[in-house]
């Protein structure tokens, strides 16, 4: 199995301050809380991860993979343990409710299940969306949970040390689901906390359906969100994901999305990243079968003095699969945007149709973006390519508005919002794409 | 149509322009009354598409010298947006796409950004759309465009009618087009010259820019003007154009030095 994830050794990490770095990881593992009863059969698992965090640091910006995101504000944040009886009301999330996921959803307050925020009532047989903590019993989860490539990276293995519980949605061979599931993280950004959010997604053989998942807050505030979701996609399963990140302006976002697919199956994840002060989402994608499909697309806007970073890869294994991505970044103020985008292709992967553009619009000066293709194809006879654009907006296109009547600043927004939607269109959820749509665009004059 | 003594829209008087510091137009005059329709012509890189971003108000066209009268008033200490809400219209030769914003809504925000600026109430959705469904019928356009993003995934024709749609909406009192009949084919040019016909009145006048004679049979010009160098060299009636077509532009500029 090629390995995506970049897995650092202490040895590894800037001399000067690799103490407090380590440190620094064992305070975060000393915030978590004690398995549930339930959980148990978890132990094993969670002391073998907790085992490796202790060998492990914060990466500082001398390891390649977090060389221009750095983590320093970070270690300066002082987090305490997570509040675990935050009281929230249907209104309070109401405004991040998915309409056509009504009841198909999970709610997570500060990385803990909500059952009375949360509805399941209206998925058919066959398709089971619940918390780890009831599910774990079910077996079946054993040879999937903690068990993807890259489980051994640092947030990875302090998210697997430390998480109390998640989210499980488990389809059934053949399934269909023709409603979405959301499934959705919500900070209370009440106190400087760290969260866990864990997802375990398992698309049986034949299976199809959408998956949201979303990040919100419902106050500014510091906190820092750790999660990981892991997608287990069989022969000829599809699953689109969209993965949006909304998280407050000040707080820490690392994400791990992983995705394993087998032959013939296809994995779409649209991922919209527009909060947090320091957020990095890695995304890893293992084709383990021929004849599968990826397609990522992503979206970054940011402003003021945010860092947001993108780490994707795509790993091909066998003849005969393709992946299409496309990443934009809207960078404004003082903003940096970071994107890397790995696709590994290895001699046994030929005929490979791997596409990869990043395009990136700079809205100030001072806006910054970092974007770097990172292609290693050993197969030779595989179609693969990759571009990359840095602009500002065109003087002709805003002329055209202007020409139009329309004011040059108004002009500027809603050709700022067309380059957006390019991506926001490929959402296949209406009333999260118009959610979505309204943020990134103009107001009415 | 050429009426004596009716309203001069446009004065253009020894008009200088650089672009990236490249001077492209060099003294350049033209007068435009009510009513009439001027063709301009000339070789590639004489100048035309310049001559009409200046006039619609491009950032990137530094005017340098010489003056711009339109209705009276000095043009070239208006903003592009008001001179497209005081009455000027450019057609693109290539219009932009923009993904997101449906045809309607953008026509909408288009017309009432100048019914705002002329002191006029905003027309709200549904009037707006009963005014649209009229508009239409001048290009003969498919209603379904007006659900799409402006200008996305339309054929060159598509784009083309589009933009005389939104001149028909804003009803201009000077309509420049510049090159509006590159990329046509015969039907397309049909209909969108029938459209520009339509729309042309005793009060306004229009400035065709092209390179093809074609484009003035459908559209009969009273004034034919000739560009070389970046200023207008010869003036003529629509049989100049037909001349240009038999014998090309060599001549003119041999002309022009004999006068000399």
């Amino acid at each position: 199995m090629i390995e995506l994830s970049t897995v650092s050794e202490v040895g590894n990490v800037g001399l000067s301050n690799k103490g407090d770095r380590a440190l620094y990881l064992q305070e975060l593992l000393n915030l978590r809380v004690p398995l549930q009863d339930s959980l148990i059969g978890l132990q094993v698992m969670r002391d073998r991860a907790t085992a490796r965090v202790q060998e492990l640091a914060i990466p500082s910006t001398r390891e390649e993979a977090w060389r221009f995101a750095d983590l320093t504000p970070l270690l300066h944040a002082e987090l305490q343990p997570v509040d675990v009886h935050p009281t929230l009301g249907f209104p309070h999330i109401k405004p991040f409710i998915v309409a056509e996921a009504v009841s198909s959803r999970l709610v997570f307050v500060n990385g803990i299940y909500d059952p009375a925020l949360s509805a399941v009532d209206s998925l058919p047989d066959g398709v089971l969306v619940t918390n780890l903590a009831t599910a774990v019993a079910f077996k079946q989860l054993s040879p999937h949970l903690a068990q993807q490539p890259g489980a051994e990276e640092v947030f990875t293995t302090l998210n697997t040390a430390s998480f109390t519980d998640g989210a499980l949605i488990w389809v059934d061979k053949d399934q269909v689901v023709d409603i979405p599931i959301q499934i959705l993280y919500v900070s209370t950004a009440t106190q400087p906390a760290i969260a866990h959010p864990r997802c375990l997604v398992i698309a049986q053989p034949g299976s199809k359906f959408t998956l949201i998942e979303e990040f919100v807050a419902l106050h500014e505030g510091i906190y820092f969100t750790n999660s990981v979701t892991e997608i287990v996609i069989s022969e000829s399963a599809e699953v689109n994901h969209t993965r949006v990140q909304q998280d407050s302006s000040e707080a820490f976002h690392i994400g791990k999305t992983v995705a394993t697919q087998a032959q013939n199956s296809r994995y779409t994840c649209n991922a919209i990243s527009l909060g947090g002060k320091l957020s990095r989402h890695n995304l890893e994608v293992y084709q383990i079968g021929e004849q599968t499909d990826t397609v990522l697309n992503g979206l970054t806007m940011i402003t003021g003095d945010q860092v947001s970073d993108t780490h994707s890869a795509i790993a091909f294994t066998k003849p005969h699969s393709t992946s299409h991505q496309i990443h934009k970044c809207i960078v404004d103020d003082h903003a940096h945007a970071i994107f890397n985008g790995r696709v590994v292709v290895p001699k046994a992967a030929q005929l490979t149709n791997a596409g990869q553009l990043s395009k990136t619009l700079l809205l100030s000066p001072k806006a910054r973006v970092d974007t770097k293709p990172q292609l290693e194809i050993v197969a030779d006879n595989v179609k693969c390519s990759h571009g990359a654009t840095v602009s500002q907006l065109d003087n002709d296109e805003v002329f055209y508005l202007q020409s139009r009547g329309i004011d040059e600043v108004r002009s500027r927004q809603l050709l700022t919002y067309a380059f957006a939607y390019e991506v926001i269109d490929q959402i296949p959820v209406a009333s999260l794409k118009d959610r979505l749509s309204a943020i990134a665009r103009p107001p009415q004059p | 149509m050429i009426c004596e003594g009716s309203e001069v829209i446009l004065s253009v008087r020894d008009l200088t322009s650089d672009v990236d510091g490249i001077q492209i137009l060099k003294g350049l005059n033209l007068e435009v009354k009510a009513g009439e329709i001027h063709a301009i012509m000339g070789p590639n890189g004489s100048g035309k598409s310049t001559f009409s971003k200046v006039l619609a108000g491009h950032p990137d066209y530094v005017v340098t010298g010489g003056e711009v009268t339109y209705l009276g008033q000095n043009l070239l200490e208006l903003e592009a947006e008001d001179r497209s809400r005081s009455g000027i219209f450019l057609a693109f030769q290539y219009p932009i796409e923009i993904p997101g914003v449906s045809n309607l809504d953008f026509l909408r925000v288009a017309y009432n950004s100048k019914r705002k600026f002329a002191g006029l109430d905003e027309l709200d959705t549904f009037d707006f759309e009963d005014l649209v469904q009229q508009k239409l019928d001048v290009v003969q356009m498919n209603p379904a465009f007006l659900d799409r993003s402006v200008n996305e995934g339309f054929s060159g024709g598509e784009k083309k009618r589009n933009e005389i749609l939104q001149m028909a909406l804003l009803e201009p009192k000077l309509a420049i087009l510049d090159e509006t009949d590159s990329g046509l084919d015969i039907d397309a040019l049909r209909i969108v010259s029938a459209g520009v016909n339509q729309l042309t009145t005793p009060d306004n006048a229009v400035v065709l820019i092209t390179h093809y004679q074609r484009l003035l049979d459908y559209i009969v010009p009273d004034y034919v003007h000739v560009m070389e160098g970046g200023r207008i060299v010869t003036t003529g009636g629509k049989e100049l154009a037909l001349e240009l077509e038999e014998r090309g532009y060599t001549w003119i500029r041999e002309e022009e030095v004999a006068a000399r």
